[in-house]
């Protein structure tokens, strides 16, 4: 057994230069660590086929309310691809505010935030980690979302710009997965009220984020107000320029403007959740709270 | 390669509660040699937990430094963190949704491994600690056991310089405590400068393992030393058990001898008319003495059927210096609901 042990002992190299790492490692650690963090979320597709049922099955339900709603109403066509475009991204904002905001305080209960904190990776590496499976495992549900209820209530869609509409929606993502990172790093501090937090927040989202209308019907201060929800931005955009032969207006502001906002959002989230962190990790540093293992 | 793998100087360590600050750690000067296994040894509430804490950077002290191969816990906590890992017991980090190898597996990525290199690793550490049949099994199906010899597997996988083990052994069976103890005293002898600091409130894992040991009681350090030097500390002198098939001139004579403090016949020996044999104390100043007395013992004819030193523990130098015994000691160190307000 000494010996098997052996094979990981690295001869010759003191702790000192060990801990001397080149800037390539450096940069290779956090990339490996977003690798490392994602993979039990992609690997949960499947592992764990239930989210057929509780991520597929309920949400499309919940849209076909909807669907029977306008249909009924005579709205236009259109209208039923909006559910059913709404329906489709409900399973980001879940993954965001479930997956991404109450990860570490979950992390912590389990004894894993202190794990990652005492390993060389840049913290950012781990949350960027957990956007990247969650996109992953959020982006499978969407699309069996769209692919069934577009099938099954015959959804046209009309669009023109196909890659001003793939940008809004990488943009929407790094937006929405952004302010998850902001989110986790406060409701870590807020600790067990992470929880409640989670659930105060999810239908108020849903409604100003226009999941089941468009945004547009708020009148354009109402659209303006909610643009700071990436959701609502991105799925106006979208709207928009996946539905561009409607003889109605959809949406408020243009899409390139919503591009824009999304753009800033990302940016503005990703430096005000690496700014969140330190400040995070110094508190908790300063005040023992990083582990709630403690004796 | 440094000489001390961890120095720790004046270090205080203060928790706010509503009460009244709790000290956690009250002035802890400490100096650990590279490559030495080195245990703190104390109740709960002692303030161990909390200078691991410290030493692995997830803890600042109040006051006071504290370095780890030369490296400030407060200024150079990545390098410290690119060398060191730690296992606590108990520990049920990870996902359980992940196989013992997936979940290895991942955690080397936050040490940088390549892929493949990180699976090499993990299929190594797997067979040397033998959870080979448990490779593929859910993480949540594992036995406490199994799990914590799957915690010291994470915690050797960057292959560490320095090695936290905070209570690694903590509601193990027998059985699996002596297994995991062999596995990490193999694992630090393979490799020369490879240290270790263990926390531990068990005495007999602390005598076993560690070279030196510091006593700690309310965030102080009562004692430092080898296990020898500490039972030293409250037997001054060398006590033997022994069985004689016969002794002529009785214990007087053996008590005459120099460097023989006492001789005495055990305790119900001499009532026993049946017995072929004689069982005596013999209280001497110092081993050296057993020599003379063992020469005297041959001169006199007398064969010596048995003979036992008797030793002091750690729990008697525990009580020779608190005042009391570990079970009485316990309180526990103050955690994070007492530093809500800090």
């Amino acid at each position: 057994m000494a010996a098997t042990m052996d094979l990981v002992g690295r001869a010759g190299a003191g702790p000192r230069e060990a801990a001397a790492w080149s800037r390539r490692q450096v940069l290779m650690t956090n990339l490996r660590s977003i690798r490392g963090r994602a993979y039990p979320r992609v690997i949960g597709l499947v592992r764990e086929p239930s989210w057929v049922l509780f991520e597929i099955l309920l949400p499309f339900l919940g849209t076909s309310a909807f669907v029977f709603v306008y249909r009924a109403l005579d709205a236009p066509p259109q209208y039923v691809g909006f559910v059913v475009l709404g329906g489709a991204l409900t399973a980001f904002w879940l993954n965001v505010i479930w997956m991404m905001a109450n990860q570490l305080y979950w992390e912590k209960s389990q004894g894993n935030l202190e794990l990652y904190f005492a390993a060389p990776m840049h913290f950012m590496a781990i949350l960027f980690g957990m956007a990247v499976g969650g996109m992953v495992m959020s982006s499978t549900r969407a699309a069996t979302v769209l692919l069934i209820a577009g099938t099954v209530y015959g959804v046209a869609f009309s669009v023109d710009q196909w890659a001003l509409l793939l940008g809004v929606f990488v943009l929407t993502l790094g937006a929405l997965y952004g302010l998850g990172m902001v989110l986790a790093s406060l409701f870590l501090v807020w600790g067990r009220e992470a929880w409640h937090m989670g659930q105060m927040l999810t239908e108020p989202v849903y409604f100003v984020s226009g999941l089941n209308f468009p945004v547009a019907r708020l009148g354009f201060v109402g659209a303006l107000s909610v643009a700071v929800i990436p959701l609502a931005t991105g799925l106006d955009a979208m709207r928009q320029l996946a539905f561009s032969d409607a003889a109605f207006p959809i949406g408020t502001p243009p899409p390139v403007v919503e591009v824009a906002i999304l753009g800033a959002m990302t940016v503005i989230s990703i430096l005000g959740a690496r700014w969140m962190l330190a400040t995070m990790e110094r508190r908790a540093r300063r005040d023992g709270r990083l582990s709630v293992r403690w004796q | 390669m440094p000489a001390l793998a961890i120095e720790v100087r004046g270090v205080r360590r203060v928790y706010s509660s509503k009460k009244a600050p709790i000290v956690a750690l009250d002035g802890i000067d400490l100096e650990v040699p590279t490559g030495e296994f080195f245990g703190l040894l104390g109740p709960n509430g002692a303030g161990k937990t909390t200078l691991i804490k410290i030493l692995t950077t997830l803890l600042s002290p109040s006051s006071g430094t504290a370095s780890v191969f030369g490296f400030d816990v407060e200024k150079d906590t990545k390098k410290i963190r690119r060398i060191m890992n730690m296992v606590a017991g108990g520990e049920q980090s990870g996902y359980g949704i992940l196989s013992v190898r997936e979940q290895l597996w991942m955690f080397t990525q936050f040490y940088g491994l390549a892929g493949a290199e990180g699976w090499r690793r993990v299929d190594e550490l797997i067979e040397a600690v033998g959870l080979a049949e448990q490779r593929l099994q859910r993480v949540s199906t594992l036995s406490t056991g199994q799990r914590q010899k799957m915690n010291l597997a994470r915690g050797l996988l960057n292959d560490p310089w320095i090695l936290f083990l905070d209570e690694p052994t903590l509601g193990l069976d027998v059985a699996a405590a002596r297994s995991l103890r062999e596995l990490i005293v193999e694992w630090r002898a393979a490799v020369p400068g490879r240290t270790i600091l263990l926390t531990t409130h068990y005495m007999a894992e602390a005598d076993e393992l560690c070279e030196r040991i510091a006593i700690v009681d309310h965030g102080r350090i009562l004692a430092i030393g080898s296990p020898d030097e500490l039972k030293r500390r409250v037997q001054r002198e060398s006590i033997f058990r022994i069985e004689l098939d016969r002794l002529e001139g009785g214990a007087q004579a053996l008590g005459r001898l120099p460097g023989v403090v006492s001789a005495t016949a055990a305790a119900g020996n001499e009532a026993d008319t049946d017995r072929q044999s004689v069982v005596m104390n013999l209280v001497l100043e110092d081993d050296g003495a057993l020599g003379r007395v063992v020469g005297d013992l041959a001169d006199r004819g007398s064969h010596i059927l048995g003979l036992r030193k008797s030793e002091p523990t750690l729990e008697d130098v525990f009580v020779e210096l608190v005042g009391r015994g570990f079970d009485e000691a316990g309180t526990d160190e103050p955690g994070p609901s007492a530093e809500a307000i800090a």
